[in-house]
């Protein structure tokens, strides 16, 4: 899927880079998903005060399939993780993941036997964002500094990457 | 901090009056399977023989006055390593309640540490069937008779039984099929 | 999704919208009759009691906050509460109302995002906006006690973190005024709202009897007519000072029950304005060497407050041989903490007593035999909270 399997090898696409990513950027469908307190903070996020829809981003996804950006809000069980990984796996390319909070970006406070310690050790993470909880701000942020990721994607690099992951 | 003084004084919301009523239903019924009574911090415990715990609470539960029909809980505490082990590893407690008479107590029963074992009481309580459910997930104690006594909190593949004071507390299982025929990762 | 004879099985969750988190459920569909009802739970297991017992008394605090988050203050306050049962603590007058305060704001702060969430699971979306509008005040005043929004710890074993700050009461009056205002805009949307009420009025119906043998506790006992309040039963923290009625529903079902806990936020709007009003003047922390943190202002002028400090945040105090068991009335239900010690700085055993997990194994009960959709309606009456139910 997407629009980089359709082109050539050979050809240099800056002006196609920028108005893809520009769109990209401005469409971002998260998938409404969450784990544990984190995800309290993310729906204040989502919610009147903070009013993410400012950004374009109010349409939460409850369907993986339409979903581009997975925002992993709280811990990750044992039990949980290939569940979160057939989540990850469902969303169509091109896809981003924002880890929120400690206990997914290195397991926060419960270094033990029932959490994962982090989940990028079973998907790829762009955008870490500290906090336990993110306060709602911070979480902003994070997705603003994922904007600024995608900005400098290049369609060829995004089609190498993903040849790259599906071997 | 005073250890002696509240020996006597039973607090928790409760009047002396039931108290004094469920002691004495229990020392007239069950006067041996008794081992130990006593109050610590107003709590009021008993200790009994396990194998007489399913019928003194169906005896408390059957007693229309004391109306003791409120299971609060039920849970485990591992003694292993401890000077208290040697009267039994595990200590099962099922925390009871009469509601009319705002009243609370705990019932304790010790296992030995190898094929811990007690009769279960869900055919008592419907509230049990989750609780018995999780100490056997977590501490591996057997309820014989319970309908379903399956993991409830743990994944399927973890072995062992978390809360145990012998499993380690960062331990971590090989897990996840996917990455099983990778070669491990080298340190460098 | 597999099919049988004539039923068809559909599995529900871990990721649905309306489950609140993560909890699963396995349904036996009849057509639309739910004929058998499973939840699995255990998918957010923390091992939050394991990590406890590996800690000092102390340093257990902040596992409690992730329990039920969104109630993290009732949490610190069973556990402090717990603690302070088995060291003897006896803390001063002006914590016990500070902490009956903030466990009312938790209250409130629970109930409205069960109130929005339930409503958002019906389908008024809307509502969803209004309650978290205002739960913004509440997190504004834990922040201005405990410097972050949800998961404070503010409440500490033997009194509070830090001083209560200096604008408190106003903050607090005019977040009661603020929410007493706006009930009346959440009765306005919901309690006459035909879709609301056909969707819950009937629904997800326990008698008093089942109930009972159920172990459940808060609303969803409350809500079927027996008038079960530890506040009342069983006073903890002072609460026989304060003047406030327990709720009681009827018929049990989940309209009673919404109507039951619209009244607790009320109630404890009263029990607020009550500790605000009277709130003694007094030290926030007790005074007991060695087992009780000194004031962090002694600590840097006294040596022994200092010495103090330094030996229980380095090896704690070592507690008793023997149980306790402390109950409080969380919103969800009755939490208790049952905590042993062995001697040792370290707790042998934190058993938390969680209400959300007792109260949804009667999920079953209350949708078999329903339609699929009274499922979604039965989840969110329960009001769990799958940090708490998995821990």
């Amino acid at each position: 899927m997407g629009l980089e399997e359709k082109i050539p090898d050979s050809i240099i696409l800056t002006s196609l880079d920028k108005m893809v990513n520009w769109a990209r950027k401005r469409s971002m469908w998260p998938l409404g998903f969450g784990l544990a307190c984190c995800a309290i903070e993310m729906i204040s996020t989502f919610a009147s005060h903070f009013d993410l829809a400012r950004y374009g981003m109010e349409v939460m996804r409850p369907s993986p399939r339409q979903a581009d950006l997975m925002i992993v809000a709280g811990r990750v069980s044992v039990k949980m993780a290939p569940v979160v990984k057939t989540l990850y796996e469902q969303m169509p390319n091109p896809k981003w993941v924002i880890s929120m909070g400690a206990c997914a970006s290195c397991g926060g406070v419960f270094n033990n036997y029932a959490i994962v310690q982090g989940v990028d050790r079973i998907i790829p993470v762009d955008i870490y964002v500290p906090g336990c909880p993110p306060r709602p701000e911070q979480l902003m942020d994070g997705i603003l500094r994922l904007y600024e990721k995608v900005e400098k994607e290049s369609v060829k690099d995004v089609r190498d990457e993903w040849g790259r992951r599906a071997v | 901090m005073t250890e002696t003084n509240d020996q006597h004084i039973v607090n928790s919301g409760t009047s002396l009056d039931i108290d004094a009523r469920i002691r004495q239903f229990l020392i007239e019924q069950f006067g041996d399977a008794i081992l130990k009574d006593e109050v610590f911090r107003g709590d009021r415990q008993y200790t009994v023989k396990a194998e007489k715990l399913y019928s003194i609470c169906r005896a408390l539960q059957d007693n229309d006055s004391l109306d003791v029909r409120w299971l609060a809980d039920i849970t485990c505490v591992d003694w292993l390593g401890h000077p208290e082990e040697e009267h039994g590893r595990f200590e099962v407690v099922y925390n009871l309640c009469s509601l009319s008479h705002k009243y609370r107590f705990f019932l304790m029963a010790r296992l030995p540490g190898d094929n811990p074992r007690i009769q279960s009481v869900v055919d008592l309580w419907h509230g049990a069937n989750w609780l018995e459910r999780e100490v056997w997930d977590l501490f591996g104690i057997r309820f014989e008779g319970h309908p379903e006594l399956t993991k409830i909190l743990t994944p399927d593949e973890l072995e062992g039984h978390p809360l145990r004071k012998d499993f380690p507390l960062t331990y971590e299982q090989p897990k996840f099929s996917w990455n099983l025929n990778e070669p491990p990762e080298i340190v460098k | 999704m597999a099919t049988g004879e004539k039923t068809i099985t559909i599995n529900m969750g871990p990721q649905h919208p309306s489950t609140h988190g993560v909890l699963r459920v396995i349904v036996e569909l009849d057509g639309e009759t739910v004929v058998r009802a499973r939840p699995v739970i255990g998918y957010l297991h923390t091992g939050i009691e394991k990590t406890m017992e590996s800690k000092l008394y102390y340093k257990a605090l902040p596992c409690t906050d992730r329990m039920d988050y969104l109630a993290p203050m009732s949490n610190n306050l069973g556990y402090c509460l717990a603690v302070e049962k088995l060291m003897g603590i006896e803390v001063p007058e002006k914590v016990k109302w500070a902490r009956v305060c903030l466990a009312e704001l938790t209250r409130i702060n629970s109930h409205l995002v069960w109130l929005g969430t339930h409503a958002l699971d019906l389908g008024a979306m809307s509502m969803l906006l209004y309650t978290f509008r205002e739960r913004e005040l509440i997190l504004d005043i834990y922040e201005a006690c405990g410097g972050q929004r949800m998961m404070t710890s503010y409440i500490r074993i033997g009194g509070l973190a830090h001083e209560l700050p200096g604008d408190f009461d106003v903050r607090v009056r005019k977040m009661v005024d603020t929410i007493s205002e706006r009930m009346k805009d959440y009765e306005g949307l919901l309690t006459n709202n035909e879709i609301f009420i056909s969707r819950t009025k009937g629904v997800a119906v326990i008698s008093a009897e089942d109930a009972i043998n159920w172990s459940l506790s808060g609303p969803m006992l409350r809500g079927s007519g027996i008038a079960r309040d530890l506040r009342k039963d069983a006073p903890y923290s002072g609460y026989e000072n304060f003047d406030f009625k327990v709720a009681l529903g009827k018929k049990g079902d989940a309209y009673d029950r919404y109507l039951l806990r619209l009244e607790e936020i009320r109630q404890s709007l009263r029990i607020c304005r009550q500790a605000i009003d009277g709130m003694p003047e007094g030290p926030y922390r007790a005074h007991v060497p060695g087992v009780v943190l000194p004031p962090k202002e002694d600590v840097l002028y006294k040596m022994e407050s200092m010495i103090f400090h330094f030996k229980i945040i380095t090896e704690g105090f070592s507690a008793p041989v023997g149980s306790v068991y402390q109950g409080i009335e969380s919103p969800k239900g009755e939490l208790g903490f049952y905590i042993t010690g062995d001697g040792t700085n370290h707790p042998r055993r934190i058993r938390v007593r969680p209400p959300s997990f007792v109260n949804l194994a009667c999920l079953p009960k209350l949708c078999e035999g329903r339609l699929f959709s009274d499922v979604v309606c039965a989840i969110g009456s329960i009001d769990i909270v799958l940090g708490e139910v998995d821990r």
